[in-house]
């Protein structure tokens, strides 16, 4: 008989896979109660690292050609596609559901990916304009990445809800942190593996796994995060990060539904450019 | 250089009717507030009494939220859309008819030219009007999906800088995406609003469709947590700004927010140096400089800061202070006595942290509240002149050597409403817009509005953009 051998979860910041730098874990069981593995715990220091990490990715991140972070999506794609029977394995161990069920989820989560690198480069049709003012200028609006959004990832379907939350706020240029959901972290951690393998730039995305209710203050609080998903968080946590978010005037929004192109035009700002005409 | 001496053209003020006090407009008609109190607006230019304002309190602001949504209920969501539109129409048409008693109130309740009011304030607010008129029945196509709908009663919340045109900016669209409005306009300058409760009166707008409620910041607070208020938009300071925001935290009220700046103006080497002194000058001079996205940081190029600042220097010392009802006039008055201290504390932080003050020669009126064109030479990046909205005619010059340089220096803020660069080469004004973050973008050119460019903030500027087919999305809930 062969042990199998047990994979260490660990945290995603700056295309590494680093502890807790805090030295913490929680315990985390199966859907049957049995043991299933020990993610790290992260700390607010762990945060910070990531928005550092997410904030040095932005430049180069935003103005790569919407062609480039396309491809870039639809690599994610590709990679997940060769590791779905893990992901398969770990949403049957931690939601409970069958592995057809599970198989279904991974399908849509790697085809949502597929979708959102359609959009990189049609989102500036759909929120930009030229705008016809009443004298001699030319105007027009274009739509921007907003910066750095920390995400709360939604529990069940643990992995499909990640996808949800991060191909629409990366494919327009932001950068990201995502804050796995405390029940189902293992979907994220895997995911984080595909993603170091899909030529995505290190700190376009950020994981950290942990105590929800402790990373909603830290985040809320946190006067370099420009925007945060809080689709994943209660409506008590939902004020509070709004009213630590108010601080910097974060842009805080809820989702509901899947696959929206509002996803990505929350997370950008418009731009307008006023220019003279003349000879 | 002769200076011509200007004859007095003063613009008369027979042309408008202003009583000796005003009600609150509540459910279509003018009634005396619960409060049983009034306060006094005055002429900044005199600093005699204009007239006698109702100050609203909670059980007004009740009775105004009450009109409100039974307006939103019964009349307003139901009304075809088409017929919606009609109304603001007719505003627009009755905002133009009327445009010159406008722009005198304006000038005499907020101490702006007349030339400002009568030429950009008042025809931009007609023009808004008309502009969202016809989005009313056309919100299929608003980029919100099919059949998005109203939030139902809006509390809107405007400043003193373009009184009308502030209340334009947030009656027009909330009207046309089919929400009533309870608008409290600012503390020192409510006259014009309560003078286009007369215009809704003649368009025959429905009851409660528009209230005003006058006040001050308390008035405003009370609007804010208002449990049937389920929008807010307010423009103002990006510190009532953040409280607001950590007002309506946690509850469902959908928030725009048009706060403050600090805009850099940047001018390179090969900038057409004659217009890029017209366009400082009204970038920071425009309306006294109480604009939100006022030029009020210049960025110039290390090699042509002498020869700009020159001509700059001849330029302001032509600059007309003196009454806003003279059509002479390029400067008027500040607007009130707190903000006028205003101006003048942050200005002397100029003085002691280091910066070098320079001032044409004026005289200033003996009554009411004055401030000359001011600059600040050898200003830091530390310096408070540098870092906070003065939100007056004072203006911060700091130098740089590479464009890289300009790009960090005016991003050093945690501001990002607007920003303007002057160069002769096209390839730089695109580069230099790509970089900078603020929201709108003038590119040799300045202060420019129409109601069909998107205006609004990144960063600590605000939330949302008002204005264009982008402002409609504030004022209305996704469809499918």
């Amino acid at each position: 008989m062969r042990i199998d051998v047990m994979k260490t979860y660990k945290l995603f910041i700056n295309g590494q896979f680093p502890r807790s730098e805090s030295g913490r874990v929680y315990e985390l069981n199966d859907a049957k109660g049995k043991f299933l593995a020990n993610p790290a715990h992260g700390s607010r220091k762990d945060l910070r690292d990531s928005v550092v990490a997410a904030r040095a990715a932005f430049s180069s991140w935003s103005s790569a050609t919407a062609y480039n972070r396309g491809q870039i999506l639809y690599r994610i794609a590709e990679i997940m596609e060769g590791r779905s029977e893990q992901f398969v394995a770990e949403i049957v161990a931690q939601e409970g559901v069958t592995s057809a069920v599970a198989k279904k989820q991974v399908e849509e989560a790697i085809d949502t990916w597929v979708w959102y690198a359609g959009w990189t480069d049609k989102i500036s049709v759909l929120n930009g304009s030229t705008n016809p003012v009443a004298g001699p200028y030319y105007n027009f609006t274009i739509p921007e990445a907003l910066g750095v959004v920390a995400i709360f990832a939604d529990g069940k379907p643990s992995l499909l809800n990640l996808v949800n939350g991060l191909a629409p706020v990366i494919a327009s240029g932001n950068t990201a942190i995502l804050i796995a959901s405390e029940k189902f972290p293992l979907s994220a951690i895997t995911l984080a593996e595909s993603l170091a393998t899909s030529d995505l730039p290190a700190g376009v995305i950020n994981i950290i796994t942990g105590k929800t209710a402790e990373l909603v203050s830290w985040t809320g609080s946190h006067m370099d995060i420009d925007g945060i998903d809080a689709s994943g968080l209660t409506s008590k946590q939902l004020k509070e990060v709004e009213e630590l978010g108010a601080e910097n005037l974060k842009r805080i929004h809820t989702f509901e539904g899947k696959r929206n192109p509002l996803r990505i035009s929350s997370f950008m700002e418009s731009k307008t450019v006023w220019h003279p005409v003349g000879i | 250089m002769s200076n011509f001496e200007y004859a007095p053209a003063p613009e008369s003020t027979a042309i408008v009717d202003i009583k000796s006090e005003y009600g609150l407009f509540i459910n279509g008609k003018f009634v005396a507030p619960k409060s049983g109190k009034r306060f006094a607006s005055i002429n900044p230019a005199t600093e005699e009494v204009l007239a006698k304002v109702a100050y609203a309190n909670l059980a007004d602001v009740n009775l105004a939220v009450t009109a409100a949504r039974n307006a939103f209920t019964k009349v307003w969501s139901k009304m075809p859309a088409a017929e919606r539109g009609k109304y603001l129409f007719r505003i627009a048409r009755i905002l133009q008819e009327r445009a010159r008693e406008f722009a005198v109130l304006e000038s005499l309740d907020n101490g702006k030219p007349i030339r400002e009011s009568r030429d950009t304030d008042i025809p931009l607010a007609a023009a808004h009007f008309f502009y969202h008129a016809g989005w009313a029945d056309k919100l299929d196509h608003a980029g919100m999906g099919n059949s998005p709908k109203p939030y139902g009663v809006a509390g809107q919340i405007i400043p003193w800088n373009f009184p009308m045109l502030m209340l334009a900016w947030k009656v027009a669209p909330a009207l046309a995406t089919g929400n009533t409005v309870v608008l409290k306009p600012a503390e020192t300058t409510p006259l014009t609003a309560l003078l286009f409760a007369e215009v809704c009166q003649q368009a025959g707008l429905p009851a409660g469709v528009v209230n005003i409620v006058t006040g001050d910041g308390t008035t405003g607070s009370h609007i804010v947590n208002h449990p049937g208020v389920d929008k807010i938009a307010f423009t103002g300071s990006t510190g009532v700004g953040k409280a607001i925001a950590k007002a309506v935290a946690g509850t469902k009220k959908s928030v725009t927010l048009e706060l403050g700046g600090k805009a850099a103006n940047i001018v390179y080497e090969d900038a057409p140096i004659d217009e890029a002194v017209e366009g400082i000058v009204n970038g920071i001079f425009f309306n006294q400089g109480h604009v939100c996205c006022a030029g009020s940081r210049l960025l110039v190029q290390e090699n042509v800061q002498d020869e700009l600042l020159e001509k700059l220097k001849r330029r302001m010392s032509l600059i007309r202070v003196g009454s806003p009802l003279d059509k002479n006039t390029d400067l008027g008055a500040i607007n009130s006595a707190t903000q006028l201290a205003r101006i003048r504390e942050i200005s002397d932080s100029g003085d002691l942290e280091g910066a070098e003050r320079w001032s044409p020669a004026c005289n200033l009126p003996q009554k009411g509240f004055w401030y000359p064109p001011t600059i600040f030479t050898g200003v830091s990046q530390s310096h408070r002149i540098a870092r906070e909205e003065i939100f007056g005619p004072v203006l911060s010059v700091l130098t740089f050597r590479t464009p890289q340089e300009a790009i960090e220096k005016a991003n050093n803020t945690p501001y990002g409403l607007s920003a303007g660069v002057w160069t002769d080469k096209g390839s730089k004004i695109l580069w230099t817009a790509q970089r900078l973050r603020a929201g709108v973008i003038w590119a040799n050119t300045f202060n420019k509005f129409d109601p069909t460019s998107p205006f609004g903030g990144y960063k600590e500027s605000g939330w949302g953009r008002e204005g264009g087919r982008h402002g409609l999305a504030g004022y209305l809930k996704a469809g499918n």
